[in-house]
């Protein structure tokens, strides 16, 4: 009981720990590949304790609404956080149909952005607002066919059992429904190919031109919950992609962290080895997410 | 009835209608829940000398989850029609609206509570009638009489499909009994073809694809009010037909149940599809209802394969997510039309591109619409999400079962499912962002306000109950689960409810969690933002400073990605400008996109087979003589036949 409860509060922390470094491991990997020393591994949190003690400056047009877009982010993704298992334990929060919670818990932090960045009325927060609507809308059946098709082999209701799971689902199920979640995960945290994280020019952005006129405290709150969104997906693929399910929880733990630094590296060498698609090539990449997800069902009914 | 007898001179006429309907209501659901929470049906029978036998009422917990709704909506859109639709300001139609509505709302009330066929057909036909009555109460606008016709036509079509359905009924069975296991004796082909006619010609009453043609023209041309009643509750009772006819008939093989999923699925992801593209408010809502109906069907679907393959839990879970979304669509729909209402009655336009930024002068407005929309996404903690989730869990246990033939239909409806959520999210904040976020795209007459209580009240309990449902499907779902134990006599339903029951804890556990934990840190970062509140500054136009409203995104171009993914299912009407000279002059750029199924089938074949038929006119010489001797024929002809 003791243990299940510290690993609980372990599990919290970790959550709302790591994120920040989890982004600097990316930017570093990136530097590092390109020949360049780059931000200190810790620089997100030296960025969020610097906009923490900031002032803000609010927009005449704004609302309610406009404040909502990062507080519900933030609660969302750690809400999301806690029902994501982790290697040799469950999450701290498990029932059945759990794994649906998950996904419209990031989607109702989306319904907040997106509307956060309409309440300024600026049109460049309008054009952000309308991608990530209509990214996140193709790349959320490649999420839960993917779903059905990791319960259909284990037959569980719940996100730790579909990911313990997958220790006897066939390697090439795993193997598509790991490269379709791959690609929603870096179309939902606006990663290359989809948009570029980096740039901060209005017009070739998701993520970052919808949150312009976000500033001070509420803007460490977007940088930070974006930071967790990114973070808790990565655990979640990363969970599933390896065959770890029955694992004692303390040599988890160092499972898990192994796997969250190789996923970081990953991410970062894949934002060094490409380029931003165009926008309406997008969609049709996150369409062959989607047909993956199927195609791992469809290899499940042939079985 | 009220209405009928009092003199339209009378000032205190309309408030008088409305408390009787007040009151009527109150019973109305006052026994609704009566009847939710006795286990056993209250019957009453009176032999009457009428076709199809006895006058047969029946009110058991199924009624009584329609029943509750009926009189609720039926309840607060008359005190919203007290200020909204005034007597004294339309004495044309004003009295009209009133009969029909109280008359539709008795009619409704009849049909649920009707345990024999004959008699709810006569109630199905009073309900269509004074439901064209009200479609058309503004019958001088353009676009109404249209609206009415379509209507008029898809109701008798439905009507004459349940009526093929009773009479195939009353032939295999021998009488009109319309309650539960009246048909178990039925054999297969014979079941089959009831199983068809009931889809048909409920479905076209709750708007299934392809059966919807009615429904957004109807639903946008209708006073706002009655849309609201008519996206909560009317077209509700064909989602009720359907569920009583699976009832009576014997176990479905499993071809319905995932005819039920595809065809769930498909209305799903259509309905919301042409609502993205929707710049019409109402319109765009009326569609959000075909789309609430295809879920409603794929979870009655769900229930429909548990009883096939013997598995209480998935009936359970099933038939609980259709009844919860029946009540959930209930009330966030309404709210949402009483919404439209209130921006139409302020702004004097439904179109939202000439609207926007209403959330600073009609802020109760924006919080109800903005509780609807998040709703109507099915988002956590709000109640769309409590039926949602049940829904998918049941659609997961299905696909799940490898044994099961029609488990493909289940994956099926986990893709349209999630595709549709991920529409439904694009939908409705469009619909938030571009009404109420930003600064008004146009300089209206006079700044919009929010209307008064008689209006505001209806919609503010509306989101209430939103809220309140989203944390109390625990103690909702054992009432729903009885009707789902007396729906699938000899399953141990009430066993299995437990499973659900899980889930639906975990929901409003969530939800408590989420809605705290949410004030509070809003709640900090506004105080924290309390220096920047007094000053604040233009948005920032990223170096562009001579912006206008005209600039902000509007809802074509919120959804454009969309329309361009989707453009081989929308095929919207676009009108772009043509911009080739060096300094060009003004231009405008339009799309609007009409119903596929309307547009592109049902109006090329009638005209088809109008054109067919004018050879048949020579029968049609106006020579009195003549008609009687066709008649004569007929009745000659039916008589041998039925030897």
């Amino acid at each position: 009981m003791t243990a299940a409860l510290l690993h609980s509060l372990f599990h919290v922390a970790a959550f709302c720990m790591l994120p920040p470094l989890f982004l600097g491991a990316i930017n570093k990997t990136k530097a590092l590949i390109a020949g360049r020393r780059g931000p200190a591994l810790l620089q997100v949190y030296f960025d969020l304790f610097k906009l923490l003690r900031k002032d803000m400056v609010l927009s005449e047009t704004t609302t309610g609404v406009f404040l909502a877009g990062p507080v519900v982010a933030v609660v969302t993704a750690i809400g999301a956080g806690l029902l994501t298992p982790v290697a040799g334990h469950g999450a701290p929060l498990v029932f059945a149909g759990d794994f649906v919670l998950f996904c419209y818990l990031l989607a109702l932090g989306r319904f907040f952005t997106i509307s956060a960045a309409l309440d300024t009325g600026s049109p460049f927060e309008g054009m952000g607002a309308a991608r990530e609507a209509a990214y996140s809308c193709l790349a959320e059946p490649a999420l839960f066919v993917g779903l059905a098709a990791l319960s259909h082999v284990s037959g569980s209701m719940t996100l730790s059992g579909i990911v313990e799971g997958t220790d006897i689902a066939p390697i090439s199920v795993i193997a598509l429904v790991a490269a379709a979640w791959f690609l929603v995960l870096l179309a939902e945290n606006s990663r290359i190919p989809f948009d570029d994280p980096n740039t901060h020019l209005e017009l070739t952005m998701i993520h970052e031109v919808m949150v312009l006129d976000h500033s001070g405290p509420a803007f460490g709150l977007v940088l930070y919950g974006a930071a967790l969104k990114l973070f808790v997906m990565s655990a979640l693929l990363s969970a599933v992609a390896l065959p770890f399910g029955a694992l004692h929880p303390l040599p988890g733990w160092a499972v898990f962290l192994c796997a969250m630094l190789a996923m970081a590296v990953i991410i970062g060498a894949v934002e060094s080895g490409m380029a931003r698609l165009r926008l309406n090539v997008a969609p049709k990449l996150l369409f062959c997410a989607s047909l993956l997800s199927a195609f791992a069902l469809v290899l499940l009914a042939r079985a | 009835m009220a209405p009928l007898l009092l003199r339209t001179r009378l000032r205190a006429g309309h408030a008088i209608s409305v408390v009787l309907t007040l009151i009527a209501s109150l019973l109305g659901a006052g026994g609704a829940l009566l009847a939710l929470s006795g286990a056993a049906a209250e019957r009453l029978e009176i032999v009457w000398n009428w076709p199809g036998g006895a006058l047969s009422l029946q009110a058991d917990g199924l009624a009584g989850v329609f029943l509750l709704s009926i009189h609720l909506i039926a309840g607060l859109t008359a005190v919203y029609g007290l200020e909204y639709w005034p007597l004294r300001h339309y004495p044309g139609h004003g009295r009209k609206l009133l009969f029909f509505s109280g008359l539709m709302t008795g009619a409704m009330t009849l049909i649920v509570l009707a345990g024999n066929g004959m008699l709810l057909l006569v109630a199905w036909e009073v309900m269509a009638i004074s439901g064209y009555f009200l479609v058309t109460a503004e019958s001088d606008k353009a676009g109404v009489p249209e609206a009415g016709w379509n209507y008029f036509i898809a109701s008798h079509a439905s009507g004459l499909l349940l009526l093929a359905f009773m009479a195939v009924l009353g032939h295999a069975t021998g009488s009109y009994n319309f309650s539960d296991g009246a048909a178990t004796g039925v054999d297969g082909p014979t079941a089959n073809l009831l199983f068809i006619l009931a889809l048909a010609g409920f479905g076209i009453k709750a708007g299934i694809f392809p059966f919807h043609v009615w429904l957004p023209a109807a639903h946008a041309n209708a006073p706002s009010h009655v849309s609201a009643l008519f996206s909560g509750v009317v077209i509700k009772m064909g989602i009720y037909g359907l569920v009583r006819a699976l009832w009576i008939l014997p176990a479905p093989p499993a071809w319905w149940g995932a005819a039920l999923l595809l065809l769930g699925g498909v209305t799903a992801v259509y309905g919301m599809a042409f609502a993205v593209n929707q710049q019409d408010i109402k319109r765009l809502l009326a569609y959000s209802s075909v789309e609430n109906m295809g879920i409603v069907l794929m979870a009655i679907g769900v229930a429909t394969l548990g009883k096939t393959a013997n598995e209480p839990l998935w009936i359970a879970l099933g038939l609980c997510a259709a009844l919860l979304h029946v009540w959930n669509h209930s009330l966030f729909k309404p709210a949402l039309f009483l919404g439209a209402g209130a921006v139409l009655h302020a702004a004097g336009t439904r179109e939202m591109e000439r609207l926007g930024g209403l959330a600073k002068s009609m802020p109760w407005t924006a919080r109800v619409v903005l509780v609807g929309a998040v709703a109507i996404c099915g988002l956590p903690p709000l109640n769309g999400f409590v039926s949602e989730l049940l829904l998918y869990v049941g659609l997961f246990h299905v696909q799940g079962a490898a044994t099961l033939s029609a488990w493909p239909a289940g994956a099926f409806a986990i893709g349209a499912l999630s595709l549709t959520g991920g529409l439904a999210l694009l939908c409705f904040t469009k619909l938030y962002g571009v009404v109420f976020s930003g600064v008004p795209r146009q300089v209206l007459d006079s700044t919009p306000r929010d209307p008064g209580w008689r209006m505001r009240a209806p919609m503010l309990l509306l989101a209430a109950a939103c809220v309140l449902l989203g944390l109390a499907a625990p103690w909702l779902l054992p009432a729903l689960g009885s009707v789902a134990g007396a729906w699938a006599p000899g399953l141990d339903v009430r066993l299995a409810l437990e499973g659900a029951m899980e889930t639906a804890r975990g929901a409003s556990v969530a939800a408590g969690l989420l809605l705290g934990s949410v004030a509070a840190l809003w709640g900090a970062l506004r105080w924290r933002a309390r220096g920047a509140l007094g000053r604040t500054m233009p948005t920032w136009g990223c170096g562009y400073t001579a912006g206008t409203p005209r600039i902000q995104y509007t809802a074509s171009s919120f959804a454009q990605i969309l329309a361009a993914q989707f453009e081989w299912l929308l095929h919207p009407i676009t009108r772009t400008p043509r911009v080739d000279h060096l300094f060009p002059g003004p231009a405008s750029f339009s799309q609007n996109t009409p119903d596929l199924i309307l547009e592109r089938a049902l109006e090329p074949g009638a005209r088809r087979i109008a054109e067919q038929m004018i050879r048949l006119r020579f029968l049609q010489h106006g020579r009195v003589q003549f008609y009687v001797l066709y008649l004569a024929v007929a009745l000659i002809l039916f008589l041998v036949l039925s030897q």
